[in-house]
């Protein structure tokens, strides 16, 4: 039989038949009945559970909100006085498309810098966003619209948004190595052989300061490196800064990137966030700037920024950028706010000192099968019978009759250094058959130490427990957000056996850490990172 | 080599409603009136804070519990019960029966932005969107944005100044079955032409027999007649069964323009659909803006939430449908006296905010050059500019417009 091919006819056949009478239009399955639940938002689907759980002791070390050292969210003074002073004071009359000029120009500054030069020469394309998201949105969809073919380089791993944000904006990502999970640091070298093999004209998100979720920074001379490169292969950076002031406590200092950029001659984008250096998160206050060739140009593409964002949502909330724009207009209230953004930055940094401190007093013995390890540090001999756990041996030791071949040449240290961050002596039990080293003249073990050889006398060291697992990169780390390095298996049992909420990255919010919660938090890391 | 090199040759864009605005704002004669904006404007020429809103914003002040810590993807959840109640009633079916997905919504304008994108990813049985002619802008803009194709239903009968009813319903009833169907529950914009209750029953039937997926921007509910009357239309479509979006806005009626306070509901077939419906309303969102702006909703929660200040706010609202009439009525009796040219009956039958004209666009431009007032190029005028004193003024100035551009 010939088949129908009037696809329309059978299409219009297949429909119910056309019902006069209302309710029964209800009663059919409706139009969505196809849509599926969405997965949650990781990052809030671990408050929401955090909430629902009765735990007195639970911690929520999920979401990247600030809090004080009694767990307590927190509005800045220099905030409360700017909202004492917007009190009553303003109609809530639209705001332009591009939102509050004077906040705009306030936020650049604080960016690019006080006396920068684009800034005073026009160049800088600026629009009110809603906060550091809306920035990116706005961003991807202008590359999107302007620099059709570009697809972004984003780095691995990121803030999970910025794939959704490029992928509902349909800009095509590639992602480019950042994180190094065996160093626990940045991967500078991977990073910079994909980028350089980028194709000219791409766009390159990175994070100005404070990685999320890494807190991994590149160093002052890596971000120049970095720029040099970017400006030979003619890739175009798009920053992302939304924690200005919070990782290192100075606003001038984190915006190094921004500014090593800017003077290397780079046009870039800024996505600039005010949620958490001025606790203003739910206000959605941020700036989306392109610095631009020069007035003309800045003109154009602020006209197109704005041609962007009136069909989402026509023009950006007013409360927020009144408060920002009163705290950066005011020099006293922009200092008191400084100071608090540097408290900030200080406890969090301080809760990052603790931390490694009480895991590495606990030590974690995490590949040594429950053994301590014992380490003189001039010796560098690990007393484990397994595999190397002070990162210092590659080799088993066979035991004391076995070789030394496998094992580094120790260091000979002139003067006692004890490592940082570990309390010298503290917890210290020497081995009851320990003799005088050689070497520095400390306890060491005889059978074990190879320096017990002829070795020159130096000075005094002490055999000390150094965990043979390394949580150095707690405090190399930076920012909001510790990349613990803990895998998602050993997450799920710290959130089942000890409520600790975290997300399955191994992420922790460090502002959900206190001096009340730190000794527990530590305790349950090191249980289920060492069994 | 700039990274934008497309840019060198940039002109500026074609007027819209904002850069008149702007440009009414930039001009130093004392014989300005600008006509093109819509926001509120006493009938003394100045902007207006309902004492409710004060008063709701001196609470939240003194209240030592408010933070700027982050609301969820879906908004302040007090606010979008609150907001759907006031929408839809609080007696609705719908919301009895868990049918209505809210999120709380970045204004009206946000609340479409996220409807339109919904329905370009989860709407399968039709991708054009059906706008009347003229509509606002916007929603135009909005839906091509979202990847619909946009077609126009016969709207504005220009020799009546009123509803193409008639043309109207034969474009519903000549649309392809489950096409998108974009009305304005009331005080129409830009034309200020609403339906009649009996017309929305006809509007109803044709979108039920061409199961038409309605969605309703109820932007003036409050505005215009009163709050329950101005949801009238909505409640009718909500009470007949159908499935559909409601994008709704508290900047006029709460004057909370700058603070972007809106709500979308989705009305759905059951219960489980909406929840469905809910978080992937939410997962929308997540890639927009994250969530949405926390002291709009704040101020209208405490304002809906507080049966005393919910009264105080009802009361100032309903003095605005009023002053807008009384407007319309004096600009009338100003063109009668000045003896312009036409009937301007339409000006007194149209309702809401706004109110088109009738002027060309050349009678527009002329406007602007000569006589300082400003309006948009199709003729559409906010009586909210309109002071008692400027109606001769402005009357005067149709009158010179409409003889030195003969239409």
């Amino acid at each position: 039989m010939a088949l129908q091919r009037n696809t329309g006819v059978a299409a219009l056949r297949a429909l119910p038949a056309v019902l006069p009478a209302a309710r029964t239009f209800a009663s059919q399955a409706g139009w969505f009945g196809h849509v599926p639940e969405a997965p949650r938002d990781p990052i809030l689907g671990v408050t929401e559970k955090y909430l629902a759980d009765a735990n007195p002791l639970k911690m929520n070390l999920g979401v990247g909100a600030y809090r004080d050292d009694s767990g307590q969210p927190v509005v800045l003074k220099s905030v409360r006085e700017a909202e004492r002073r917007v009190a009553g004071s303003h109609f809530m009359e639209y705001l332009p498309i591009g939102g509050h000029r004077q906040f705009c120009e306030d936020s650049a500054k604080l960016a690019y810098g006080e006396d920068a030069g684009v800034v005073h020469g026009k160049q800088v394309a600026m629009i009110q966003s809603l906060s550091g998201t809306g920035s990116c949105r706005l961003f991807a969809e202008f590359q999107g619209r302007w620099m059709k073919g570009s697809k972004i380089y984003i780095p691995s791993p990121t803030w999970s948004n910025h794939h959704n944000i490029w992928r509902d904006a349909q800009v095509e990502e590639v992602i480019y190595p950042y994180y190094n999970k065996e160093t626990k640091g940045l991967d500078f070298e991977r990073m910079c052989d994909t980028l350089s093999k980028a194709p000219a004209g791409s766009v390159v998100l990175l994070h100005a300061c404070a990685h999320n979720p890494t807190g991994v920074d590149p160093t002052r001379e890596q971000w120049q490196e970095l720029s040099k490169l970017m400006l030979e292969k003619r890739l175009f950076p798009c920053m992302d800064m939304a924690y200005q002031g919070f990782a290192t406590g100075d606003c001038e200092r984190d915006a190094q990137a921004v500014r090593i950029f800017l003077n290397d001659g780079h046009r870039l984008a800024l996505s600039q966030s005010f949620a958490k250096n001025m606790g203003l998160y739910g206000q959605r206050v941020g700036c989306f700037s392109i610095v631009c060739e020069g007035p003309a140009e800045a003109k154009a593409v602020e006209s197109q920024m704005k041609a962007l964002a009136r069909p989402m949502y026509s023009n950006p909330p007013l409360h927020g950028a009144l408060l920002v724009h009163q705290i950066l207009s005011d020099p006293e209230l922009k200092q008191q706010w400084y100071g608090e953004v540097k408290e900030m930055a200080d406890r969090i940094i301080s809760m990052r000192t603790l931390l490694r401190q009480n895991l590495e007093a606990l030590g974690s013995p995490h590949r040594c099968a429950g053994r301590l390890a014992w380490v003189s540090p001039c010796c560098c001999v690990c007393t484990s019978a397994t595999r190397s756990c002070c990162g210092r041996m590659d080799e088993p030791w066979a035991g004391p009759t076995g070789s030394w071949a496998g094992h580094k040449r120790p260091l000979r240290r002139r003067s006692p250094r004890p490592a940082a961050g570990i309390s010298s002596g503290q917890g210290a039990a020497p081995h009851s058959r320990l003799r005088t080293c050689p070497t520095c003249a400390k306890p060491a073990h005889p059978g074990r130490c190879p320096v017990l050889a002829p070795c020159v006398f130096r000075g005094p060291c002490h055999p000390t427990r150094i965990p043979a697992r390394s949580w150095q990169h707690i405090t190399d780390q930076i920012g909001m957000f510790c990349f613990t390095g803990i895998t998602p298996e050993q997450v799920d049992r710290l959130t089942g056996e000890y409520s600790i909420y975290l997300t399955r990255n191994g992420r922790i919010s460090m502002a959900g850490v206190n001096s009340g919660n730190v000794g527990r938090l530590a305790e349950a890391m090191h249980k289920v990172t060492s069994s | 080599m700039s990274a934008f090199e497309v840019f060198a040759a940039w002109r500026p864009a074609a007027n819209t409603a904002i850069g008149i605005s702007q440009a009414a704002a930039a001009d130093p004669s004392p014989d300005k009136v600008d006509l093109s904006v819509g926001a509120y404007r006493t009938e003394e020429g100045r902007e207006l804070i309902l004492g409710a809103v004060r008063e709701a914003q001196r609470r939240l002040e003194a209240d030592p519990a408010t933070n700027h810590e982050y609301l969820g993807h879906g908004g302040n959840p007090r606010f979008c019960r609150l907001a759907a109640e006031l929408a839809l009633g609080a007696g609705s079916a719908a919301l009895a029966e868990g049918r209505v997905a809210s999120i709380q919504g970045v204004s009206g304008t946000g609340s479409l932005w996220v409807g339109a994108a919904f329905l370009s990813r989860y709407y399968r049985r039709s991708r054009v969107a059906l706008l009347s002619a003229p509509s606002w802008p916007l929603h135009d803009l909005m839906m091509e944005r979202a990847g619909l194709e946009l077609r126009r239903y016969r709207y504005y009968d220009e020799t009546t100044r009123g509803l193409d009813y008639e043309g109207m319903l034969e474009d519903l009833r000549a649309a392809p079955q489950g096409t998108i169907l974009v009305l304005q529950g009331c005080g129409h914009n830009p034309t200020g032409v609403d339906p009649t209750p009996q017309q929305w029953q006809g509007i109803l039937a044709a979108a039920q027999e061409r199961q038409l997926f309605v969605f309703m921007d109820n932007a003036y509910q409050g505005f215009v007649c009163d709050l329950e009357e101005d949801a009238a239309a909505v409640r009718l479509f909500v009470d007949a069964g159908l499935e559909l979006l409601v994008a709704q806005s508290f900047s006029k009626s709460m004057g909370l323009y700058g603070e972007r306070v809106g709500a979308l509901h989705l009305v759905a077939a059951s219960a489980d659909v909406a929840r469905g419906a809910e978080a992937a309303l939410q997962e929308l969102i997540v890639p927009m803006y994250a969530t949405p702006p926390k002291y709009g909703a704040a101020i209208a929660t405490t304002i809906l939430a507080d049966p005393q200040l919910r009264q105080q706010w009802q009361r100032e609202l309903a003095e605005l449908p009023g002053s807008m009439l009384r407007r319309r009525q004096q600009l009338y009796d100003a063109l009668q006296e000045v003896g312009v040219p036409g009937s301007w009956e339409h000006i007194l039958k149209q309702r809401g905010m706004f109110s088109y004209t009738g002027l060309t666009e050349a009678q527009c431009g002329h406007l602007m050059e000569r006589w300082h007032v400003y309006l948009t190029p199709d003729g559409r005028i906010s009586l909210t500019g309109l002071t008692g004193p400027r109606c001769r003024y402005v009357a005067e100035a149709f009158k010179d417009a409409i003889l030195a551009c003969p239409a």
